[in-house]
């Protein structure tokens, strides 16, 4: 005789908290950036490992779905890995590595550098959905904040950044103002992936567990990295190119290579990368029997 | 009233999981791109004059935690409250400002935007879904659609939409970010009108070719 075994429903939610979750993403999607609260579930996870996401990817997918999860752009590594294989296991879902052939694209803190399409959906996790949070700690302060369209506080922290260091000194979860009405926490997604955000084609969908609170972006709506006149806001860049793939305008990690204090740069995306290279060796070999 | 027993009502989904994801991702889909019809696609024959794809989007949304107001017609034929109840543990309210989803069976009974919940300004969420049963319902002209979800503008030919409407929907946009969100569904698909979405009617004096 086998044990009892546990079956999960799909997708692992139960449909009470799927429909919870389902009714916030739809006003989410209705108030571009409004954050709206809803009653976050335990998942077998800790909290700030994605549980946001997971939520919401688990209330989005469905059975003609191929999902890639990407942790800082990685494919490969431990959260990444072990929520696709959650996801296979619950929602019988397919997964992918590769951003074109993915149609729920779960992301903690970069987006994919292949162009989205208007196929994909990205869910990202949020540690820290409230944008304001570290000026105004107290959430009914904010919350009346948002309501009042007052984000003097913002610009007086950007302000103090120029006056101090001479550029705003705020590489990642650079604040944005979504359809020209909500200051938004972009996820610490890095300042080089807030211009994807600005219309695109996908549909981006905000999942913070901790904090129970759901937002959207929809697709082909105004994002806009704050700045000043003066001192616009200026996306990251890099001098130099991928080592492994040579790619250029591409987001860059610095890798130790060695004791000595040795690093190489290289891709952040590790389904980009590989394509890249995948391609010019491709090209390379067609050369030489040329 | 008379006491209907749940032995006499017709089946929800057939099945509950899938059905209502599909159902929920065209939703998704429909009120992020306003004005692209989006496919549905359930098996269910829910009481007349309940129509399916409605009945499939009540499925799908609602449960205990949502009040739904019902026009008159759906009101005056009992199985449709007792499906909805047996189907979904919603409870049906007489005043239409306490709906979280108010629902229509045809375009000239939905209620006045106005009278809907329209949430507040620190809690915008608290406003009602207005979902209207447009199948088969005329165009009621040549519209223009511009904002979030909508590349550009949108051409739209309004079917479904109640007379008049154009006015209220351009106060409903106004008044941003509380406001109704719009849901149409004809025989297998939805349509998503949310309040972010500018209406404007159609004026074709610069074609001239």
């Amino acid at each position: 005789m086998s044990g009892p075994r546990i079956v999960y429903n799909e997708g692992y939610l139960d449909e009470q908290t799927k429909r919870v979750v389902r009714r916030a993403l739809l006003k989410g999607v209705a108030i571009p950036g409004f954050q709206v609260p809803f009653a976050s579930r335990e998942v077998p996870m800790p909290r700030g490992w994605g549980t946001g996401g997971v939520q919401l990817t688990a209330s989005v997918i469905g059975p003609a779905d191929t999902l890639k999860v990407i942790d800082q752009g990685a494919d490969d590594t431990t959260n990444a890995v072990s929520i696709r294989a959650f996801f296979e296991k619950v929602a019988g879902a397919d997964s992918t590595t590769r951003t074109d052939h993915a149609t729920i694209i779960q992301t903690r803190h970069r987006i994919p550098e292949t162009p989205l399409t208007e196929n994909q959906i990205v869910v990202y996790q949020v540690p820290i959905p409230e944008p304001l949070r570290f000026l105004e700690p107290r959430e009914t302060e904010t919350r009346r904040l948002h309501a009042l369209e007052e984000y003097g506080l913002m610009y007086v922290k950007l302000y103090e950044d120029i006056a101090k260091y001479g550029h705003i000194a705020k590489t990642y979860d650079y604040p944005v103002l979504v359809n020209g009405r909500y200051v938004m926490a972009p996820s610490p997604i890095p300042s080089f992936d807030n211009p994807k955000m600005h219309q695109s084609p996908a549909l981006q969908l905000f999942g913070a567990g901790r904090e129970k609170r759901i937002y959207a972006i929809p697709p082909y709506t105004d994002v806009e990295s704050l700045g000043f006149e003066d001192f616009p806001f200026e996306p990251q860049s890099f001098d130099q190119s991928c080592e492994i793939c040579e790619s250029t305008e591409v987001y860059l990690d610095e890798v130790l290579i060695d004791d000595q204090g040795g690093v190489m740069f290289v891709c952040s995306d590790t389904d980009h990368c590989e394509r890249t290279l995948t391609t010019r060796d491709h090209d390379h070999i067609t050369e030489v029997n040329a | 009233m008379s006491i209907v027993i749940p032995q006499n009502l017709t089946p929800g989904f057939a099945n509950p999981v899938r059905d209502a994801q599909q159902v929920f991702r065209a939703v998704l889909e429909a009120l992020a791109r306003p004005t692209t019809p989006q496919h549905v696609n359930v098996d269910m024959l829910p009481p007349a004059p309940l129509g399916v794809t409605v009945g499939a989007v009540i499925l799908a949304l609602c449960d205990e935690q949502t009040p739904i107001w019902l026009d008159p017609a759906l009101r005056g034929a009992p199985e449709v409250s007792a499906w909805i109840a047996f189907h979904t543990g919603a409870r049906i309210v007489e005043q239409v400002d306490d709906a979280a989803f108010a629902i229509a069976s045809s375009p000239s009974t939905a209620p006045r935007l106005a009278d809907l919940a329209r949430g507040t300004d620190e809690e915008p969420h608290r406003s009602a879904t207005l979902v209207i049963d447009a199948c088969c319902a005329p165009g009621i002209g040549s519209l223009k659609a511009t904002g979030p979800g909508i590349p550009g503008v949108a051409h739209w030919d309004g079917a479904g939409l109640p007379n008049e409407f154009l006015t209220q929907w351009q106060e409903n946009h106004s008044i941003f970010p509380r406001g109704i969100d719009l849901i149409l569904t004809a025989e297998t698909a939805v349509l998503g009108l949310p309040r972010t979405t500018a209406l404007n009617a159609h004026t074709d004096e610069k074609r001239n070719t």
